[in-house]
């Protein structure tokens, strides 16, 4: 099969997906939904970070889930206070099976709580600045945290309850650091937004507060790391065992002291580029803390990032170090390739996850010789698409207007610039990129489909059209998907699996993968279309 | 004593209810070919679909007219022209029901004069628009739910007031599991009448695999059904607080606008609680209970009586919805559990009277707790030391805390397959609850024996 016959037949249910809506609702659509050439010149665009149009059913969530949940939530010591009716605070109640390790048993993890002012009809009428007063200091009462963020939902913008104030007030008050976030879930056009207005807060009031942190040669902080399943915990193994020392995760397993010294670290690596990517050039530009993209998710593509960090670090030993685990990691990756491969190429994957994972994961598929046929993201911007290099062409919209961009310059006297010009000048002859993105489509191949923002109704059509072996969503698709006979793969959450990152995790998601194809169960609930052609055939047929 | 610790404290720490809009979008979706939407922010929707996705692990579609900044502002007329547009395109429902969040409550929407403005005509296939009011800063999803049952019968529901159907009653079940509105269906088919159930999701969160693809799941109460509850012979509100905590229950509204008699009831958990509900059907279908169902109730006071030396005087933590919360209690002290603790985030302020109505018997022994949270909970557990625990997966750290059983009911229960099947209700449903109960407390006796005893 072609790549023309696969542009074409892309083509065609793209045609067939617009179809189905009012002609204004496939005018916006369209320009959402790329059948992906990566070749082409000029570069392909696609249309991401706009509004979802009402009544589409989206995998979106909103800003409050972006900044608390996904942020603030697998921070264990800073204690999170919502400020709202109660679903929000119960919604966001350890749900997104972040894990939290604290050094000891009596060390804060705060993970398991939630905390809520549980608005009543009149505190909506008279204000609720009282009642977040009253909450703040029984929390600090009882839990005595050194920091406490407080979150506002929709209804506390609109009466005016102004968070920032109370936070501070509270802060002289009681002695913790209180600061509050703006996260009203109507902000912004996904969760995204709540993302950058959670590492807003958190650069503002927390970063470079620290004036010690861990001791080592090779200082390095990650970021974008939200340690689902443990990812975390195996790649603070990893770098263990390489002899690099992490300062600080953004923000899985972190802890308030982490965030305070994540400035005093000498390189910033960013996992999640969507989530985060701003505060690292923030801290490049404050504290001179150079950074660079790297993924631990797929093998070849965690040893790439090792190197990359050793080869950043210029020493000998390190980069023998890593070459070693590199090593010792890949024998044991092959071993287990070498069984599950034969069992599942050639089998076909989609994935519309996240801001990230929808690019990061086809690595793991491409590595057991699986097909990616579609992806896309569910709050990602353009960059995530199409490159880093489209950052100066993207349109400011007024949703996107209305999240604050900080204005950061050097620090007066913590600015230290880890190279100097003329070192990486030198490093950049030898190819060595920093602030480096290159997004999903250009490692696409040409005639997949990469659709932004996809919602149910499209989902179902893609399914239909392609038969995919597997999906990859998050728990709003399993079922739906699981209905018509395919497995759905969690990415948000990992079916409760994982880790999947680093080497050890790369194993772990073969091996789920693989059962999850290769069970008895889909033979008892056989698809429908199971003795049908797939589509790409059909559309041949049809042009002979 | 009673819910003292918990007036200590202004936050809600670890709350024990849920929102509003969630009841409402449940009871939406035990209505046939409807599309629940909520008129806010999309984040409702998202979060409220991965709350009742992972507990019925079944497709939830929810829509939203998702709200931006300028909305939130200007008002959410467009956003929710559009979104119905949109729904009625792609999903061809025959109902939308919309749900107001507190967004869209604060900022004062004025919903009957929006949706005069978009005749439902002017929509693809003409669905018919329910509206409910549901901020959740004025009630839990139990209230949500219950309001959403009223303001469907009275959009719904025929105005008249002719009895034209003798053999069909109307059942508002509340908030129970699928396998629980299967249960009432069979017994009401076994006393030859046809009932009318509001919400209806039986099929719709429980279904089987699709022979091929469906834009909505098939099951549920047809809007035609809904519109015939008022030429029923009766109507059964399942739930007792309901019934006293509402204005008007839609039960009620049938009652005084179309005359069909209403017999409010509790949620029919236990012994007591099932044989009222029989004896209510017995007298509208004019026959008796059947052979089954007095095997049924007589296996059940059989296995009561084979393991009341497991259970009696043990001490356990019921938590949940008011009226979970009443039938459970009900239930337990028939088979010799005294509910130290009857903790629910409810506060309809008739759970107390309403416990000790119901069960005059253990007068003094059982503490209520509404208004309550987690933290209460686990605060009242180091005084009161329960033996076991009873609710949904949201009590779990406490019983871990004490090293007691959990038996998962009600809603939400994420951390176990099968939540859309447990039963609840009926004499079947107490036996199942009986087993689960007396297997645990042995499970743990056996566990924390030295010897290890396979005989007990």
């Amino acid at each position: 099969m072609s790549a023309q016959n696969d542009i074409k037949s892309a083509q065609s249910v793209k045609d067939e997906m617009l179809s189905a809506y009012p002609t204004k609702t496939a005018r916006k659509r369209q320009k959402q939904f790329v059948v992906n050439e990566p070749e082409q010149e000029p570069r392909q665009e696609i249309q991401a970070n706009v509004r979802t149009l009402p009544g589409i059913i989206t995998q979106r969530g909103c800003s409050y889930a972006g900044c608390k949940g996904v942020v603030l939530g697998p921070t264990r010591n800073i204690l999170n206070i919502t400020h709202g009716p109660i679903g929000c605070g119960f919604y966001s109640w350890l749900t997104r099976r972040n894990q939290t390790r604290p050094e000891s048993e009596t060390d804060d993890n705060f993970m398991t709580y939630c905390l809520s002012t549980d608005m009543q009809d009149e505190n909506i009428i008279f204000g609720g600045e009282k009642k977040l007063k009253k909450a703040i200091e029984e929390a600090v009462d009882i839990f005595h945290p050194k920091a406490v963020g407080v979150f506002s939902t929709c209804p506390i913008g609109l009466i005016g309850d102004d968070v920032h104030a109370v936070s501070r007030e509270m802060s002289e008050k009681t002695g913790a650091n209180v600061f509050g976030f703006s996260c009203e879930g109507y902000k912004g056009v996904s969760q995204s937004a709540g993302h950058h207005i959670a590492n807003n807060q958190l650069f503002k009031h927390v970063v470079g507060k620290g004036t010690t942190c861990p001791k080592g040669k090779f200082k390095v902080a990650m970021l974008g790391e939200y340690n689902i399943g443990g990812d975390a915990f195996a790649l603070e193994e990893l770098f263990t065992k390489c002899g690099i020392t992490l300062v600080a995760t953004f923000s899985g397993n972190s802890t308030y002291e982490q965030f305070a010294s994540a400035h005093l670290a000498d390189l910033v690596v960013v996992m999640c580029h969507r989530s985060i990517n701003y505060v690292a050039d923030m801290i490049e530009k404050k504290y001179g803390v150079p950074w660079f993209k790297v993924n631990f998710i797929g093998a070849e593509a965690s040893a790439k990032s090792l190197r990359k960090i050793a080869d950043y670090f210029e020493d000998a030993e390190l980069k023998k170090k890593v070459e070693r685990v590199i090593a010792e990691e890949m024998e044991k990756v092959k071993a287990e390739l070498a069984v599950i491969r034969p069992r599942v190429e050639g089998k076909t994957a989609m994935l519309f996850v996240g801001g990230s994972r929808a690019h990061h994961y086809q690595e793991l598929f491409k590595e057991m010789g699986m097909k990616v046929l579609a992806a896309g993201y569910e709050f990602a911007h353009r960059d995530d698409y199409e490159g880093r290099v489209v950052i100066p062409d993207i349109k400011v919209d007024a949703d996107s207007r209305n999240i604050e961009e900080l204005h950061v310059e050097p620090h007066p006297s913590e600015f230290r610039a880890r190279k100097t010009k003329e070192q990486l000048d030198a490093m950049a002859a030898k190819g060595f990129e920093f602030r480096d993105y290159k997004g999903m489509m250009p490692e696409m191949d040409a005639g997949t489909l990469v659709i932004d923002d996809i919602n149910h109704f499209e989902t179902e059509l893609i399914i239909e059209k392609y038969k995919p072996d597997i999906f990859c969503a998050g728990i709003k698709e399993k079922y739906v998907i699981q209905k018509m006979g395919m497995p759905l793969k969690q990415l948000h959450n990992y079916d409760y699996g994982g880790p999947y990152a680093s080497f050890e995790g790369a194993i772990n998601f073969y091996r789920d993968v693989e059962r999850m194809l290769n069970t008895r169960v889909w033979k008892h609930i056989r698809a429908p279309w199971h003795k049908q052609e797939p589509l790409a055939a059909v559309f041949i047929n049809e042009t002979n | 004593m009673q819910g003292a610790l918990r007036k200590n404290f202004v936050s809600t720490r670890n709350p024990c209810k849920l929102c509003a809009p969630l009841g409402a979008a449940l009871v939406f979706k035990g209505i046939e070919g409807a599309v629940p939407l909520l008129h806010g922010s999309q984040g409702c929707s998202t979060y409220i679909r991965r709350y009742l996705i992972s507990h019925f692990r079944e497709p939830v579609d929810i829509a939203s007219s998702n709200f931006s900044e300028e909305t939130a502002i200007f008002g959410g007329e467009k956003n929710l022209a559009a979104a119905l547009a949109n729904i009625a395109t792609q999903y061809h429902p025959d109902v939308i029901g919309i749900a107001t969040t507190c967004l869209s409550e604060t900022i004062g929407e004025d919903m009957a004069g929006i949706l005069r403005n978009i005749p439902e005509d002017s929509l693809n296939g003409a669905p018919v628009l329910v509206h409910v009011s549901t901020p959740s800063y004025a009630g839990s999803h139990a209230e949500g739910f219950w309001a959403a049952t009223r303001a469907v019968v009275r959009r719904l529901a025929d105005r008249k007031n002719v009895p034209e159907r003798p053999n069909q009653i109307n059942i508002f079940p509340g908030i129970c599991s699928p396998a629980d509105l299967r249960y009432l269906k069979e017994i009401v088919a076994d006393f030859g009448l046809s009932a009318v159930f509001l919400p209806d999701y039986s099929q719709t969160m429980d279904g089987p695999g699709w022979p091929e693809y469906r834009a909505l799941p098939a099951g549920g109460t047809s809007v035609k059904e809904i519109a015939s509850m008022s030429s029923s012979a009766a109507s059964l509100t399942l739930g007792r607080i309901a019934c006293v905590a509402q204005e008007q229950t839609a039960g009620e509204f049938l009652r005084y606008g179309s005359a069909v008699a209403h017999h409010p009831l509790g949620m029919p958990v236990g012994i007591r609680e099932t044989d009222e509900f029989m004896r209510v059907l017995e007298k509208i279908s004019g026959t008796s209970l059947t052979e089954k169902y007095l095997y049924e109730r007589g296996r059940l006071t059989d296995a009561m009586v084979d393991g009341h030396k497991y259970v009696f005087e043990k001490k356990a933590f019921v938590y949940g919805e008011e009226d979970l919360v009443l039938g459970l209690a009900t239930f337990l002290s028939e088979i010799g559990i005294i509910p130290v603790l009857c903790a629910s985030g409810g506060k309809s302020g008739h759970l107390r009277r309403l416990l000790a109505e119901r069960i005059p018997e253990l007068q003094g022994r059982i503490e209520t707790a509404d208004d309550e949270d987690f933290a209460g909970i686990a605060e009242s557990a180091k005084r009161l030391r329960p033996d076991i625990l009873i609710g949904n997966s949201k009590g779990y750290h406490i019983a871990r805390q004490l090293d007691v059983p959990l038996i998962r009911v009600g809603f939400p229960v994420h951390d176990r397959i099968g939540a859309q099947r447990i039963l609840h209700y009926g004499y079947r449903g107490a036996l199942e609850l009986y087993d689960r109960i007396v297997n645990a407390l042995l499970d743990k006796k056996q566990d924390d024996s030295q010897v290890g005893y396979s005989y007990l």
